[in-house]
């Protein structure tokens, strides 16, 4: 191909082979891209191709796909279901001047709304590339994504955390602990969430059943999830369980999603099983979707994309499945793809902003393991930055340390921290929860209560002896 | 409601205490920590940033090469007395090991030459090699792999067949795959890994198990069996050789590993004889 992308700096001319590489090297840098390879030579380079992509027209990723059509089923979602008429009002803009509509004041929540389906994961790729933090955080705030199920997440104003009680062996004992802890530091509106220790379906089962009951016994404004397989979850539906949502880990090209051993009509058969079941109370958004940068290159499915890129692609996949939660997991993956606390801040900030342009549930797992170049301040720093670009959901965990996953992400106590500080709800018919049966004293002032709420007193009351006994 | 005899409850002013904290004794998960506002307590604060520390500094302590080789010089029959060959990945430095997880898989060119020069009778194979790696926690490895080792001699000294093992490798920046090139230059039927795992927030020191049949450089992940958080406080040295004796006996005698050949034994639905079960419904 003779550079049809190219830029002269001096007396410098930088050529592009491909909008691919373009992409890439105009790519924030990242460690996983300097992985795959991919990456800006150097920071002028960087500069130079954002430069390139900040005058292409949105219409090339109409034009030119990043991923073969006849080779991916993600990219024929993508293209098939396009709205011209929706594109209509930015259907003239290049990639720069896209930055500058979305940050003008035409771009209204409403307007942001209605152009949904006319953008494309990699339009929007695009834009972020040549995008600031601030400007993730300022075009996400404006873009309002609501879904429910038993109660209602999204909406302005809120945040509602994931209560993730896993445990190293699914022992219930520990998950009940670890829920009672969540329950009463007021986590767990987004969903009560648990991973699996192993992977067989009659062991998640059991795990539907013990939440559903605590669910029901306390009459929780809340859905459950046990995030196994899809095929095992519809497994499970088969045999009767009580799902109320459907989880899968999910990657923005075909060849990932094989990797993760499913298909798009795998989960559009789960999803109608779970519709099928009619468990939601207040709206029927039936799937949970875990998404992460990184994990098309781990896959080795990322066909010379950058990995913010494929990322993109996924809420493609996403959204037509009309999720009620879908959650980056942004530092799990390690720090041959997210290397430090910049990077990690960086690439949540971008998927949330990204999500939400798309009309994705954006949530984060704000998180890291160990062997990152990251602590607790550079997650307090990305907590923060989400609650004020408005992210749905976060997770909740008793003092950050997930002693199953062995990573740390945020605490009951960090949910807490955000709500007070930026001035954030739960969702609402949780809040009215947490007031009536008196877990919180004061849930405009997010203060939960001194003294064990009544309703949970007699259990506690016996496992405390058990515990002394025992 | 709080117990005044609880020890491991905080006696900080100021700070709200949780009744349910005595509900530890049921779970590592820091549940019950209580709050000073809505904040961590000063005392819970400190102890998660030691455990951050300590993990931290597991994955960036270095090998002590030396030391490591002196012990593992004498694990007994069959393990092959003697010090053993010290190598290092193309991964110079830690910070490039993190980040190109492609260049700890695989031996740089003076480890190659030092491999080539190992004395032995070309052409007979040996029946398995041993390989020590730092992996993400040289910690792990410096503790529990010479121990390890021992245990899972003396195992493997019971056994019916005889083990002809070669001579001991200790790999400095190196990923599982290492094994695959350094069983393959050795000429093993079967190579195990012992590498340092990525360090828990409660677990700085586990070791893993990597066992891999007709190691080769390219072998996929599928293609090994894995025995995972091997430690003093979780599944015990001798316990994990135990294990891993059975694994090697139906690796070599079906002559394949990984997902064909997993430990059926293992229940798959965890039973929890004993214990209170769900105390919030039950």
């Amino acid at each position: 191909m003779t550079s049809r992308y190219r830029h002269t700096l001096g007396t410098t001319t930088y050529h592009f082979d491909s909008l691919a590489e373009v992409m890439a090297k105009a790519s924030p840098a990242r460690s996983g891209d300097r992985l795959a390879g991919v990456i800006a030579e150097s920071a002028e380079e960087r500069v130079v191709a954002q430069m390139v992509l900040a005058e292409l027209p949105l219409k090339v990723f109409l034009e030119e796909a990043l991923v073969p059509y006849e080779d991916d089923e993600i990219t024929r979602l993508i293209l098939d279901e396009h709205d011209p008429a929706a594109f209509e009002p930015v259907s003239h803009l290049t990639v720069g001047d896209f930055r500058n509509w979305l940050l003008g004041d035409e771009a209204t929540s409403d307007a942001l709304a209605r152009l949904r389906p006319g953008l494309t994961p990699e339009m929007v790729a695009a834009v972020s590339k040549i995008m600031r933090n601030q400007d993730l955080i300022l075009v996400a705030k404006k873009c309002h994504v609501v879904t429910a199920f038993r109660n209602t997440i999204g909406q302005p104003g809120h945040l509602s955390t994931r209560l993730q009680p896993n445990h190293p062996t699914d022992d219930a004992t520990g998950i009940a602990a670890s829920i009672l802890d969540g329950l009463l530091y007021g986590n767990g509106d987004a969903v009560i969430g648990i991973n699996p220790a192993t992977d067989n379906v009659s062991q998640s089962v059991k795990l539907m059943r013990m939440l559903d009951e605590v669910i029901r016994k306390y009459e929780i404004p809340t859905q459950s999830c046990v995030l196994t397989h899809v095929t095992n979850t519809l497994e499970a539906i088969e045999s009767g369980a009580p799902v109320d949502l459907v989880f899968q880990s999910i990657g923005g090209t075909e060849a990932t999603n094989r990797s993760f051993g499913f298909g798009l009509s795998d989960l559009a058969e789960a999803r109608d099983a779970a519709l099928g079941l009619k468990r939601g109370t207040v709206g029927d958004n039936v799937m949970y979707f875990e998404t992460g940068q990184g994990s098309s290159l781990s896959a080795d499915a990322h066909h010379g994309l950058d990995q913010q890129t494929c990322e993109a692609r996924a809420y493609a996949v996403a959204r037509k499945f009309e999720p009620l939660l879908v959650n980056t997991v942004v530092g799990f993956i390690g720090p041959e793809y997210l290397f430090d606390g910049k990077e990690i801040i960086r690439a949540g900030l971008e998927d949330h902003c990204c999500g939400k342009l798309l009309g994705v549930p954006m949530g984060c797992d704000v998180c890291y393991t160990n062997h990152a170049e990251a602590d607790q301040n550079d997650m307090d720093n990305l907590l923060t930055l989400l609650g004020v670009a408005g992210c749905n959901f976060v997770m909740g965990i008793p003092g950050s340390d997930d002693i199953m996953l062995n990573y740390q992400t945020t605490s009951f106590h960090d949910a807490l921290y955000a709500r007070r500080a930026l001035g954030l709800r739960p969702a609402p018919e949780f809040e009215r929860w947490l007031d009536h049966m008196g877990v919180f004293e004061d849930v405009t002032a997010m203060r939960p209560s001194r003294e064990v709420p009544a309703a949970f007193a007699p259990s506690l009351d016996r496992i405390s002896t058990e515990a002394r006994d025992g | 409601m709080a117990d005044e005899t609880d020890p491991a409850e905080t006696t900080e002013t100021a700070v709200v205490r949780n009744p349910w904290r005595r509900l530890r004794s049921f779970t590592d998960a820091r549940i019950g920590l209580g709050r000073a506002g809505i904040s961590l307590p000063t005392s819970r604060l400190l102890e998660f940033q030691l455990a951050h520390a300590q993990a931290r500094d597991a994955v960036h302590w270095p090998l002590d090469v030396p030391a490591l080789c002196e012990q593992l010089a004498n694990c007994g029959e069959p393990v092959p007395a003697g010090e053993p060959i010290a190598l290092h990945t193309r991964a110079e430095h830690r910070t490039m090991y993190l980040q190109r997880p492609d260049l700890g898989r695989r031996l740089d060119e003076a480890s190659v030459e030092r491999l080539s020069q190992t004395g032995d009778d070309h052409g007979a194979a040996f029946d398995l090699a041993l390989v020590v790696v730092d992996g993400l926690s040289a910690r792990a490895v410096q503790e529990h792999a010479a121990p390890f080792i021992s245990a899972l001699a003396e195992a493997l000294a019971e056994d019916d067949a005889t083990w002809r093992i070669a001579p001991l490798t200790v790999v400095e920046q190196g990923r599982v795959a290492i094994g695959d090139e350094i069983g393959e230059r050795l000429n093993a039927r079967a190579v195990v890994v012992l590498v340092g795992e990525r360090p828990g927030l409660s677990s700085p020191d586990s070791l893993g198990l990597y066992l891999t049949w007709a190691p080769r450089v390219g072998v996929t992940d599928a293609d090994r069996n894995c025995i995972s958080n091997v430690r003093p406080a979780g599944l015990a040295l001798t316990e994990a050789a135990r294990r891993l004796r059975y694994l090697l006996r139906e690796a070599r005698e079906r002559e394949l590993s990984g997902v064909a050949l997993k430990d059926r034994s293992e229940d798959d639905v965890i039973e929890h004889a004993g214990e209170p079960g769900n105390f919030l419904t039950d």
